[in-house]
């Protein structure tokens, strides 16, 4: 269907620039409230209308030195960078068990270790909530940390696992029988190879930490509000432009995330193409 | 394993390399589960424990047991026809006392109240008159005297409901269904039945951003995956943008584009089409353009990968036997994209039936989905037992509706969009 230049008959014509006509309209939909909510934040005024009344940095200037907003954006990154870290590793080890893994169970575990992402965040968040209250574990960074690497490590299973996909297990055993030893063939062999999806599992884990607030309402106290959860809060009462500054914050975060993660994807794609 | 190898094949005979082979993979199989295990004991800790207790919370009864535990043991052997015995009575006026005594009497009197409203009411007032342990044969008589409720068998069936240890209570409760003075399953009285409507209002809300989703998603995702890839890919930063974008963050937009004083409004003012702002929100079309605009990446993105699957020579062929642009539309290419239209709309639906945030920001009263009312009973009033029973409900629903999806999706690549 890429021949849509050499579109023959009228009605044809007609559906394809409605296409392009609802799918304008869409990506405009998409796109415009990320974008009406940027200018906002350099206003001079306080009100959330245009026109803006002039420019100013005055309300990133509340954010920098506001402690509550500085310490949830400290949380976010605590908590995001330990769950990270700590769903790389679980989510590694299970990937590389589950690519050699055979068993008529293997669906079923599959499914188990992907469930958190399914099921409802109110679900989880009470489950916890009722779970690590008893145990201390509510109104701290540790339950968080667990919570969110619960949440994230999904996300490292399904992209670490898919790059071992078309991983050739012939490399290991080349490596074995070269006389590396096991953590010598992984830190050598296998860990170069699946970097790409290692590190896009984790831009992954970090961005799921680090846009939760579900969990967080439930769960922290007030030292370890995170930048959503204060922004929900700010949002319930009063929208200040100092959000709207913080959301300016949040969509750079994952603007870097993604510009990462299509980085990877276009490295990884031309690896693929030089060595096809 | 490579060992195994090398000395099997050092091995005369047939068999024994046969079975060293075999030792062999199991060795690898054990090694390779052992390699799961860590990440199957942290989600047993974290997410499947928690949620197994959540569920137990539900049908979990203790509370009237452990403050008047001599009345339950007396009402164990009531029929429930007529009024309890006097051994009943003085067994309840001596937990009374005891519980006054020890201060629980408030934990008993909460899930009472629930069953019946203003049991409360009758528990302190009753715990308030009744000075000491009445005489042998005269406790239904002072009992009764305190309170008429005690001459009633509703009252005595209400305790002997929530005798525990385990109740159909709450599940029930979230069905809009109760337990009559009879012990059959009966219709709630309506100041009570609210969560078949909450359900309906959840159920009718997620159906109808699906379909937003679907309408919307599925011409973007078709011009996505026939324009050429250099010219897509760029299109694909409109889908990834926003769905790598904080979700409070696009909530907020919502309400700064959609406020009285907001974006639209003013626009629309300004080009004199409006003279009073409307109302965009904070009702129920306000959380819909916003569930829609949260949820619609995760409808574009399997659509997409379905529809990039789909050769163009099918519809070369359609047209080249002879049938006009629709028809080869309707019967060649659409049909191809059911796989990723099932599987988009359950991911959007499954999704939409669990959301709380954004209802919770744009939505009114009368907006709340089913997660609301669960996050209130949980941190507000702690009604414990309901919210695991509505909990438990829509978890009910999530997990049948994953496993359709599991089937749908099995041997797709549709895991690009699966970010919650």
């Amino acid at each position: 269907m890429s021949d849509h230049s050499s579109l023959r008959t009228p009605s044809q014509r007609i559906a394809w620039t409605a296409t392009i006509v609802i799918s304008t309209l869409v990506f405009i939909f998409l796109i415009t409230p990320i974008l009406a909510i940027m200018p906002l934040s350099f206003s001079s005024g306080s009100y959330l209308t245009y026109p803006l009344p002039g420019l100013s940095l005055r309300w990133y200037d509340d954010f920098i030195n506001s402690p509550r907003w500085m310490n949830s954006l400290k949380n976010s990154m605590i908590i995001g960078v330990a769950s990270t870290l700590l769903s790389m590793v679980l989510g590694t080890l299970a990937a590389l068990g589950l690519a050699q893994w055979k068993s008529r169970f293997k669906p079923l575990v599959l499914a188990f270790v992907l469930s958190p992402v399914v099921v409802p965040g109110v679900i989880t968040a009470v489950g916890l909530y009722f779970f690590f209250a008893p145990i201390g574990l509510t109104g701290s960074y540790l339950g968080l940390i667990l919570a969110h690497t619960a949440l994230a490590t999904p996300f490292v299973v399904i992209t670490v696992g898919a790059t071992l996909q078309s991983f050739d297990t012939n490399l290991a055993r080349a490596a074995a029988s070269l006389g590396a030893s096991p953590l010598d063939a992984f830190r050598r062999v296998i860990l170069p190879l699946i970097l790409p999806g290692l590190a896009s599992g984790a831009l992954f884990a970090f961005a799921t930490s680090f846009d939760e607030v579900v969990i967080v309402l439930f769960m922290a106290g007030p030292e370890q509000r995170t930048l959503p959860r204060e922004m929900f809060s700010g949002i319930r009462e009063n929208i200040s432009p100092t959000i709207t500054a913080a959301a300016v914050i949040l969509t750079t975060v994952s603007v870097i995330l993604l510009a990462t993660l299509e980085g990877l994807r276009r490295r990884n794609e031309r690896l693929k193409g030089s060595s096809a | 394993m490579t060992d195994a190898l090398l000395t099997g094949a050092d091995a005369s005979t047939e068999v024994p390399l046969k079975r060293r082979l075999r030792r062999a993979e199991r060795t690898r199989q054990v090694k390779a589960l052992a390699l799961v295990l860590p990440l199957l004991v942290f989600l047993l800790f974290t997410f499947a424990g928690p949620i197994a207790g959540m569920l137990w919370r539900a049908v979990d009864d203790r509370e009237v047991r452990q403050v008047l535990p001599q009345t339950v043991v007396a009402l164990a052997n009531w029929d429930g026809k007529d009024l309890p015995d006097e051994k009943a009575y003085a067994a309840l006026a001596g937990d009374i006392l005891a519980a006054r005594a020890s201060g629980t009497l408030a934990i008993a009197a909460k899930r009472l109240n629930y069953a019946l409203n203003g049991f409360r009411t009758i528990l302190t007032s009753t715990a308030r008159n009744l000075k000491a342990a009445p005489e042998p044969g005269t406790a239904k008589e002072t009992l009764g005297k305190i309170n008429p409720a005690w001459r009633e068998r509703t009252t005595w069936t209400t305790i002997r409901d929530a005798s525990g240890p385990v109740t159909g209570f709450y599940l029930l409760a979230a069905l809009d269904l109760t337990r009559n003075v009879d012990g059959a399953i009966v219709a709630a009285s309506p100041d009570q039945a609210i969560y078949r409507d909450v359900f309906a209002r959840t159920f009718l809300i997620s159906i109808s951003v699906t379909a937003l989703c679907l309408i919307l998603g599925f011409p973007v995702a078709y011009l996505l995956a026939t324009l050429p890839p250099g010219r897509s890919n760029l299109l694909m930063v409109f889908v990834l943008l926003p769905f790598w974008t904080s979700l409070l963050v696009r909530t907020c937009a919502w309400i700064v584009l959609l406020q009285s004083r907001g974006v639209v409004n003013d626009s629309l003012h300004w080009l004199g089409i409006i003279d009073e702002p409307l109302r965009l929100i904070y009702n129920r079309f306000g959380v819909c353009v916003a569930m829609t605009h949260v949820l619609l990446p995760f409808m574009i993105l399997p659509l997409y990968s379905s529809m990039k699957a789909i050769s163009p020579a099918y519809m070369r062929a359609a047209a080249s036997l002879g049938a006009p642009p629709l028809t080869a539309f309707l019967r060649i290419y659409l049909p191809q994209t059911l796989p990723g239209i099932g599987a988009g709309s359950l991911l959007v639906f499954i999704l939409a039936l669990g959301y709380y945030i954004t209802p919770a920001l744009v939505g009114g009263a009368a907006d709340q989905m089913i997660s609301y009312f669960i996050a209130l009973y949980t941190t507000e009033t702690a009604n414990w037992g309901l919210a695991s029973a509505l909990g438990a409900v829509l978890l009910l629903a999530t997990i049948l509706l994953a496993l359709v999806y599991g089937k749908l999706v099995q041997g797709q690549q549709v895991t690009g969009g699966m970010k919650n």
